[in-house]
């Protein structure tokens, strides 16, 4: 195991710094959408599990699944290795559950859907015409078309391209549904790739996940179009616990999209997901995540809690998963998207930037687990630091002893601006075999003056220089997003900084 | 077109004075040069025209067309039509070189309130501006001089002037690190911008760059300031005896 902690002593010049500062960031998504909402009972005990299954009509072998998970949770410790810091979670402090009343009854269609709800998802740019686009794109010739699966608060408000994606054996829809309509496929799936034992914030998970999406792509399918879930928090002191399941099944191609946001409040807010990926024979997963959880504001008062598990099963040989994340928000990051290769052949890649800034903290990075013969994987990870914040790589390759001629391949680059920020590179590598190949490299940098000064004496302002300079930094990963993504993304990466700190 | 008056900068960090009452006029369609020996504050001059940070101006005052510029920021100064071929050009890993040439022009035609070049016009005018100064397509994808030789690096500073259309060049240095051939290669892309409204600020050590470019008029600067001026024979003369007699001579 190796370990290096490189923090800036001399910055970037003060004034590039304060300049920066002053321009005035906010967070676009700030905003809040009134609305009447139905809530569980603050706190968490049996009764509030039982009554969030009671909600989603869920047989008895899901309330089972929850309970045992819940009793389970009751036994486990936070974990506290990661390198983040924040007050204690209060769990008897949250809502559970928050649903707008106008869902109380399910929607057959969108066109049923409470007016304001779809206005949340139109101001957040979020297409829920079933001929749109995402935002700010302009149509490309061919017309791409993305389904989406907008969850707000603990509900799934609707899901677009929902025939369509039939015709082609595609199920597509909310986890909750699926639990209903499809329990085979749930009950073979469900914790097969996370168990309910996994970690502390896992298990609470699969106690109290209230919605999410479900995925299932019939072999030899590829999927139509970019399927997507844009998640929203919008109700006050309440968690967001969504569960997601995608099964590609053999020789089938799926491209996924994920987006998240949620007002600006002063109390911090917790989030806690599951992601479950399964891979069979020759199957094709892209998971591209874009997450914008409100970061607090730069005192480090309120934001989003994001404690994440995402994890991929490459099952079959020759199976192919690919994660690119984009952190900009959230308080408190802690997520390791990771990849389990157990097929012979199977493929993992992993893709990130992680941006923090003001009084940010992020603890992300991956885990790559190669069980089968042949298998590779690739970590490409970018980590931007700013203000006072700390940004950390945490990753784990290992080669199991069965794990014959495997290859890894790692890069971990970090880059500062200013000098009270820290970036932090945390590698663990486990080889069990001699026909193995792990590589790692690692960079920092930091922004500098003479960059900002060429750009500026080219005729851009501070924030376009820092912009182009940080996306620059960027690229490798920028590329790996799906079109749409990639130019949100960007601009994401502008706007996070900012204000911030370039 | 750009008057010097009086000019006196200190560095900020330590209390050290660098120029001390530079006079310069230089008028619109002509061509000075500005030779010196090594510490006579010639890059801090280019510097503190194009608003570098870390400077403090201490007296004096500097004009473009007339409207002072020693308060604008760096991209203010740009748009106004003043323009730094650096010397030792800055990579920025990552962005295309095309990127970033465009993000120049249109950020420019911004802040002077003008039309954004579109994509397409765009790349017709980079590519025949390119092909001048024999930049191929390639480096015109690769990343803003990362990777690039000194010769290509000074090419990629010339390319830049040339689609900025600037009205006021300054080069500092631009013959540094150059094989006669880049030299030649450089010169021609700069004397194809001379015309009667643009006028050259040229820094240089060497006679030889100016060979290429001729001057309208040779300033010699020592200590923080101009010690003499003259035609095009001046730098002939420097290039034969050396800085010592003019420094005698002033002493």
């Amino acid at each position: 195991m190796a370990m290096d902690d490189i923090q800036v002593k001399d910055g970037v010049d003060a004034e590039t710094v304060e300049a920066v500062k002053a321009l005035s960031g906010t967070y676009k998504y700030g905003w809040n959408t009134e609305i009447e909402m139905d809530y569980a009972p603050k706190g968490l005990s049996e009764d509030i599990v039982r009554l969030i299954s009671s909600k989603n009509d869920e047989p008895e072998w899901m309330l089972g699944w929850r309970l045992a998970a819940y009793r389970r949770w009751l036994e486990l410790k936070e974990p506290d290795w990661a390198m983040v810091d924040y007050p204690t979670i209060d769990f008897q402090d949250q809502y559970y559950y928050a649903r707008p009343k106008s869902m109380e009854k399910k929607p057959k269609s969108l066109d049923e859907v409470d007016p304001k709800l779809l206005e949340t998802y139109k101001k957040l740019g979020i297409p829920l015409k079933e001929q749109a686009l995402l935002a700010g794109v302009e149509a490309p010739e061919g017309e791409r078309r993305v389904a989406v699966d907008a969850v707000f608060d603990s509900v799934s408000v609707g899901t677009t391209f929902q025939t369509e994606l039939r015709k082609a054996g595609v199920i597509f829809c909310s986890i909750s549904e699926a639990i209903r309509e499809h329990p085979e496929l749930v009950r073979k799936y469900l914790g097969s790739v996370v168990p309910v034992s996994d970690n502390y914030y896992a298990t609470l998970n699969s106690a109290v996940f209230s919605d999410g999406s479900f995925v299932y792509i019939p072999p030899g399918v590829r999927c139509p179009m970019e399927l997507s879930t844009y998640f929203r928090i919008n109700a006050e002191n309440t968690g967001q616990f969504e569960r997601t399941l995608i099964i590609a099944d053999k020789e089938s191609y799926v491209s996924y999209l994920e987006g998240c946001t949620a007002p600006q409040r002063d109390v911090a807010q917790l989030h806690a997901a599951v992601v479950e990926l399964v891979l069979l024979d020759d199957a094709e997963i892209k998971y591209s995540t874009v997450q914008n959880w409100f970061p607090g504001d730069e005192n480090g008062k309120g934001g989003i809690y994001n404690f994440v598990t995402k994890r991929a099963d490459c099952r079959g040989d020759r199976s192919k998963v690919m994660w690119t994340q984009v952190e900009t928000g959230s308080a408190v990051t802690w997520k390791y998207p990771s990849c389990v290769l157990r097929g012979d052949d199977s493929q993992g890649e992993f893709y990130s930037i992680a941006i923090a800034n003001n009084m940010q903290q992020a603890d992300t990075g991956t885990k790559m687990v190669h069980l089968g013969k042949n298998t590779k994987s690739r970590i490409v990870s970018k980590g931007i630091s700013a203000g006072k914040a700390q940004n950390t790589y945490r990753g784990l390759v290992s080669m199991h002893p069965k794990a014959k001629s495997s290859r890894n391949y790692t890069q971990c680059d970090s880059l500062l601006i200013g000098n009270k920020c820290g970036a932090h590179t945390v590698p663990y590598i486990e080889v069990k075999n001699n026909s193995s190949r792990v590589e790692h490299e690692a960079t920092t940098s930091k922004v500098d003056d003479d960059q900002l000064f060429y750009c500026r004496s080219r005729g851009m302002d501070e924030e376009e220089a820092v912009a182009l300079v940080v996306n620059g930094f960027c690229k490798e990963v920028l590329q790996a997003l799906p079109m749409e993504f990639a130019m949100e993304a960007q601009a994401l990466v502008a706007i996070s900084l900012e204000g911030s700190v370039g | 077109m750009l008057n010097i008056k009086n000019l006196h900068v200190k560095l900020e960090e330590e209390d050290k004075q660098i120029l001390k009452g530079v006079n310069l006029s230089l008028e619109p369609g002509k061509v000075h040069a500005i030779m010196g020996p090594n510490g006579s504050g010639k890059s801090t001059l280019s510097y503190v025209l194009s608003g570098k940070g870390g400077y403090e101006v201490t007296e004096g005052a500097a004009q473009l067309e007339g409207v002072d510029i020693l308060d604008m920021e760096a991209e203010e100064r740009a748009a106004a039509g003043l323009f730094l071929a650096f010397q030792y050009p800055v990579e920025i890993p990552g962005v295309g070189n095309m990127t970033f040439l465009r993000t120049a022009v249109n950020a420019q035609r911004k802040l002077r309130s003008e039309e954004e070049m579109s994509a397409g016009e765009f790349l017709k005018v980079v590519r025949a501006k390119a092909k001048d100064l024999k930049i191929d397509a390639e480096m015109l994808k690769r990343s803003v001089n990362v990777g690039f030789s000194g010769g290509e690096k000074k090419r990629n500073e010339i390319l830049q002037m040339a689609m900025l259309e600037p009205k006021m060049c300054i080069l500092d240095e631009t013959d540094s690190g150059l094989d006669v051939d880049a030299m030649k290669l450089v010169s021609q892309g700069v004397n194809a911008l001379r015309d009667e409204n643009r006028t050259f600020l040229v820094i240089t050590h060497y006679q030889r760059l100016l060979d290429h470019i001729k001057p309208d008029v040779v300033h010699i600067m020592a200590n923080g300031r101009i010690i003499k001026t003259g035609g095009p024979e001046l730098a002939l003369e420097v290039e034969q005896n050396g800085y010592a007699d003019l420094l005698e001579e002033i002493a």
